[in-house]
């Protein structure tokens, strides 16, 4: 009955993570179009879309081989078994111990590799220069994200997610400059690996520095859905994986009742609205920048995740 | 279990000397690489069952080699690792060239020395004493000389030859000095008497620096490395595929025995030497990798990359040692070990791949590949299987040993030393880098040969490769994911290995509920591989299925959409230069990147033209002067070449004055 249980909570929080993703992506949105003064579409916008690019065929092109039909599905399953072992509303889930920090890092490297590999199976050119730059950005955003996964397992003492949220709720935590570190650093990191401005723009088509759309230009119909679910389950990701780690409240210790969950969700909701709503106004205040910039731009994140790291050797206590 | 070793390695001695009186005929090659499977499948099954059985160490002496010594032999755990090590590539690479092997125009220039080549990496493995140890891995130097002068007609090849005998014999010099050092006064070489000889810690020092020089040289540590991108792609590929996969495993295994076995406590400030050359080789080697436009090197400078990596755990395992940590030196230790077979599983299955592709289109510039995919659809799914192991990615082996080599280095607070506790975090920020540097490489490294539309007319016509290949192909690919899979089973059975390099092993990951890894207990640190491939592919099938259920299951080809200017001609693809260009930037000093662009003067119609190129910093700050030393030397000593007998006589008896009155003062 026990193990019914928590394979149900370990269910719910899968499901959350999906049906949440494209709302807060629609909320990001809504929220830059509003500080611009446009009116912009309704939050449920991306549903909509996702139902409608589902329901329509898919165009191939000519030359595209079976990787490049296959990559979507494992994008999107690669995306959100990561989300779904980042606790959201509770830790010590049934299977949260499957992968810690470190492999939910590298799942979402393989869902990187994948959407790349695909980037360069039709063979125009677009596809080919977003691949080498999300790679480019990947090769610094991945070592940025490890550092920031070495500070915070250094203070936490694992680099299990549960076990970590469960030492940064307890008081031991105390104000460590490691931790504000290795936040400014996971922030950065998180703009570059979801293609946010000042690193990438989300809305911008037929430019030349665009790099997250330039590899999926040539997707349509259901593989499309894939990759913008996978694109929306990423964002969510990385706002819960904020949230847990640095505002880990509201979140249910192991084994807590419906009351705690129930808190808990409320908490997790909250915390969705604000991070997207805070992303927005960086957006909408900050300009996108040159391609090239990138690598100084992720470079300090990776200097700050180092730097937090460094500190806590120097005093476990910084 | 030693003898039927030996008789292994006598019958791939003898075969190597069957096959240079064999007739030159078309079954000559199929009959030696058939029996080199079969012989390297038995080595394999001798270092399986030593593993499986936690058997006793058990020594053998031959009266063979030195009068009176006789040539001492042993299998114990560390060496039945590595026989399985070399077993599984060797079986692998041998079968792979029954089907390979077929293409060649000059089989009489592998065959004799093919063999001979597996025999003696299995001697230096069994080999109990130094005169055993060093004389094979001479004859392991020599015969792959052999083996990468095969194509010798080519210019580069004599070259490649050439550097290669250098250094080998440089390398082979070194770990003579280590030897001679460790045997001591005493004068003894057998390892018994070596690991019985106590020693001061400089002296431990001594060697470890000349073992890192010499094994290092033979395993591709910067800045011994500059032989290896040039030999290692020259050798026909099944070769290519045993020397770097196995060849630089047994230069490990000659590290790992002399430094953790015979050696005896070491000093830790040794360990940041080793620490800091694995994690700057590891990271230049794969910078190279991504900039290099040869697919075969682009391999070999990965090799690079992940020796590297090996001994930047090999350097942590000293650290924890000098510690007094064994249990953190055996996790180490372990994530080296490991990473040591997985780099063997997907560096030959790569290897095999470039051979694969060099065979159906003759080329091995990436620039002139693309498409394959289309053309080669069983070896692009092994190659995809190889590229996602190497880049580190779950659930695929070669992030285990990865995974695991971060779990040690965030164990390094405990370590005493302040230097150490600063180096070992950076050193880990490197490998990290390294680790999504090598994804860049092999997306590049697949996406240029397999994805796109060929960029020259035999990759348009290339066909898929022979079923020998791809049998040999999909045995490695399969290993990969179950050495991913099942990480836990890989950790129990390299355990003996662990207990004798670092005097703990690792607790059992057997009785772990699906399969998850536990490396230290009280750290409480999980991942199972199993789990992680089981809920990709469940999540992945799962959409999939839903969306063509209720949504739609329509497809329409048409033509690519390309922003709606698309160009039919290949060269707009991005290619292999292009696809590096924004990382040479990022990296440009380190790889000494230049760009020039030719503009054509105004007025003239020719087209401009586009340049990119790097440099190996090695070879300019270190060799480049070092060869000039050796010219102006050896020029100077000319001279002495048209001396009269008077002075020729004068100067012998001046040496031996010389000599003497040394020889009068060291006393």
């Amino acid at each position: 009955m026990e193990l019914i249980g928590n394979l149900l909570l370990q269910g719910v929080q899968m499901f959350l993570v999906l049906v949440l993703a494209p709302g807060l992506t629609g909320l990001v949105r809504k929220a830059k179009a509003r500080l611009t003064r446009r009116r912009g579409a309704s939050v449920l916008q991306p549903y909509r879309d996702l139902w409608r690019l589902m329901q329509k065929e898919v165009i191939l092109a000519d030359n595209a081989s079976w990787l490049f039909r296959v990559s979507p599905y494992m994008i999107v399953a690669a995306t959100w078994v990561a989300a779904s072992l980042v606790p959201t509303f509770a830790i010590g889930l049934e299977f949260s111990w499957t992968a810690d920090f470190i492999a939910i890092v590298a799942l979402l490297g393989s869902a990187r590799f994948f959407l790349a590999l695909a980037g360069m199976d039709v063979g125009t050119s677009f596809g080919g220069i977003g691949s080498s730059r999300e790679m480019m950005i990947g090769a610094f955003a991945e070592p940025a994200m490890l550092l920031v996964v070495f500070t915070v397992s250094l203070v936490a003492g694992s680099t299990q997610l549960s076990n970590v949220v469960a030492f940064m709720q307890s008081d031991a935590v105390g104000v460590r400059v490691s931790l504000a570190m290795a936040l400014v650093a996971l922030v950065i990191v998180a703009l570059a690996e979801n293609a946010r401005i000042p690193v990438d723009n989300p809305a911008t088509h037929l430019e030349l520095t665009m790099v997250h759309e330039a590899m999926v230009l040539e997707y349509s119909g259901r593989h499309l859905a894939m990759i913008e679910l996978a694109a929306s389950l990423k964002l969510l990701l990385y706002v819960a994986l904020i949230g847990a780690i640095f505002l880990p409240f509201g979140i249910g210790p192991a084994g807590t009742g419906f009351a705690g969950l129930a808190a808990g969700l409320v908490f997790f909701l909250v915390k969705l609205v604000g991070g997207g709503l805070l992303l927005a106004v960086l957006e909408t205040s900050v300009a996108k920048m040159r391609v090239f910039r990138v690598a100084e731009f992720l470079g300090a994140a990776l200097m700050l995740g180092l730097l937090g790291t460094l500190l806590l050797f120097v005093s476990r206590s910084l | 279990m030693i003898g039927a070793g030996l008789t292994i390695v006598g019958l791939l001695l003898v075969l190597s000397l069957a096959a240079a009186v064999l007739p030159n005929g078309p079954k000559t090659p199929v009959l030696v690489y058939g029996a080199s499977t079969a012989l390297c499948s038995g080595l394999a099954a001798i270092g399986f069952s030593a593993l499986a059985a936690s058997a006793d160490p058990v020594g053998l002496i031959l009266p063979i080699g030195l009068p009176w010594l006789g040539a001492h032999f042993r299998i114990d755990g560390l060496s039945a690792f590595f026989l399985l090590l070399l077993g599984i590539g060797g079986a692998a690479a041998s079968l792979y060239a029954i089907g390979y092997g077929r293409h060649e125009h000059e089989p009489h220039r592998t065959l004799p020395f093919y063999p001979g080549f597996l025999g003696a990496m299995a001697v230096v493995i069994l080999s109990d004493d130094a005169f055993t140890f060093l004389l094979s891995w001479e004859v392991m130097s020599l015969l792959s000389w052999a083996l990468v002068l095969t194509h010798h007609r080519a210019e580069d090849t004599r070259q490649a030859g050439y550097l290669y005998l250098v250094m080998a014999g440089f390398g082979t010099m070194v770990l003579l000095l280590a030897f001679g050092l460790m045997a001591g006064s005493g004068g003894s070489y057998d390892f018994a008497a070596i690991r019985e000889t106590g020693r001061n810690e400089m002296l431990a020092a001594a060697v470890l620096m000349l073992m890192l020089l010499g094994a290092g040289s033979k395993a591709g540590l910067m800045p011994m490395h500059v032989w290896l991108p040039v030999a290692h792609p020259a050798a026909p590929s099944h070769v290519s595929a045993l020397m770097s996969g196995v060849m630089t495993k047994v230069a490990i295994y000659g590290f790992v025995r002399v430094v953790f076995d015979l050696l005896g406590p070491l000093p830790w400030w040794a360990s940041p030497v080793v620490i800091v050359a694995g994690a700057l080789t590891a990271v230049i080697g794969i910078l190279f990798a991504i900039n290099d436009g040869d697919g075969k090197r682009v391999l070999a400078w990965s090799t690079i990359e992940n020796v590297g990596i090996i001994f930047a755990g090999l350097g942590l395992a000293v650290a924890f040692r000098a510690n007094a940590m064994p249990g953190l030196a055996a996790l180490a230790m372990t994530a080296a070990l490991i990473h040591a077979m997985n780099h063997m599983l997907f560096k030959s299955l790569l290897f095999m791949v470039a051979g694969a592709v060099l065979n159906a289109t003759g080329r091995r510039d990436l620039d002139a590949l693309g498409g394959l995919i289309h053309r080669m659809p069983v070896t692009a799914a092994l190659a995809l299987v190889g590229v996602t192991a190497i880049s580190a990615l779950p659930p695929l082996n070669g992030f285990v040993s990865e995974w695991l080599m971060f779990q040690s280095v965030l164990q390094s607070p405990q370590l005493a030393q302040p230097g150490l506790q600063f180096l070992v975090p950076a050193a880990g920020g490197v490998l990290a880098l390294t680790a999504a540097l090598a994804a860049t490489a092999f997306v590049r490294f697949f996406g240029v040969i397999f994805l796109g539309r060929a960029r020259s007319d035999p990759a348009a016509a290339a066909s898929e490769v022979d079923r020998w290949s791809l049998g040999a192909m999909a045995g490695l690919a399969a290993l990969c994911i179950l050495a991913g899979v099942l990480p836990g089973l890989l950790i129990d059975f390299v355990g003996p290995a662990v207990e004798i390099a670092s005097g703990d092993r690792l607790v059992s990951q057997a009785s772990n509920a699906w399969f998850t890894l536990v490396p230290l207990p009280q750290i409480d640190s999980s991942y199972s591989g199993f789990l992680v491939m089981a809920f990709v592919a469940i999540v992945g099938g799962g959409a999939a299925w839903t969306v063509h259920r209720i949504a739609s299951r329509g497809v329409r080809r048409g033509p690519a959409w390309d922003c709606g200017f698309p160009n039919a001609d290949p060269i707009t693809q991005y290619g292999a230069g292009s696809f590096a260009q924004p990382i040479r930037r990022s990296f440009g000093p380190v790889v000494a990147a230049r760009e020039t662009v030719f503009m054509p003067p105004p007025g003239d119609p020719s087209a401009a033209r586009h340049a990119a190129s790097t440099t190996d910093l090695a070879w300019r700050h270190l060799y480049t002067p070092l060869i000039a030393l050796v010219g102006a030397l050896a020029t100077r000593a000319n001279s002495l070449q048209f001396l009269t007998i008077r002075r020729y006589l004068s100067l012998v008896f001046g040496t031996l004055i010389l000599l003497l009155v040394g020889l009068a003062t060291w006393n």
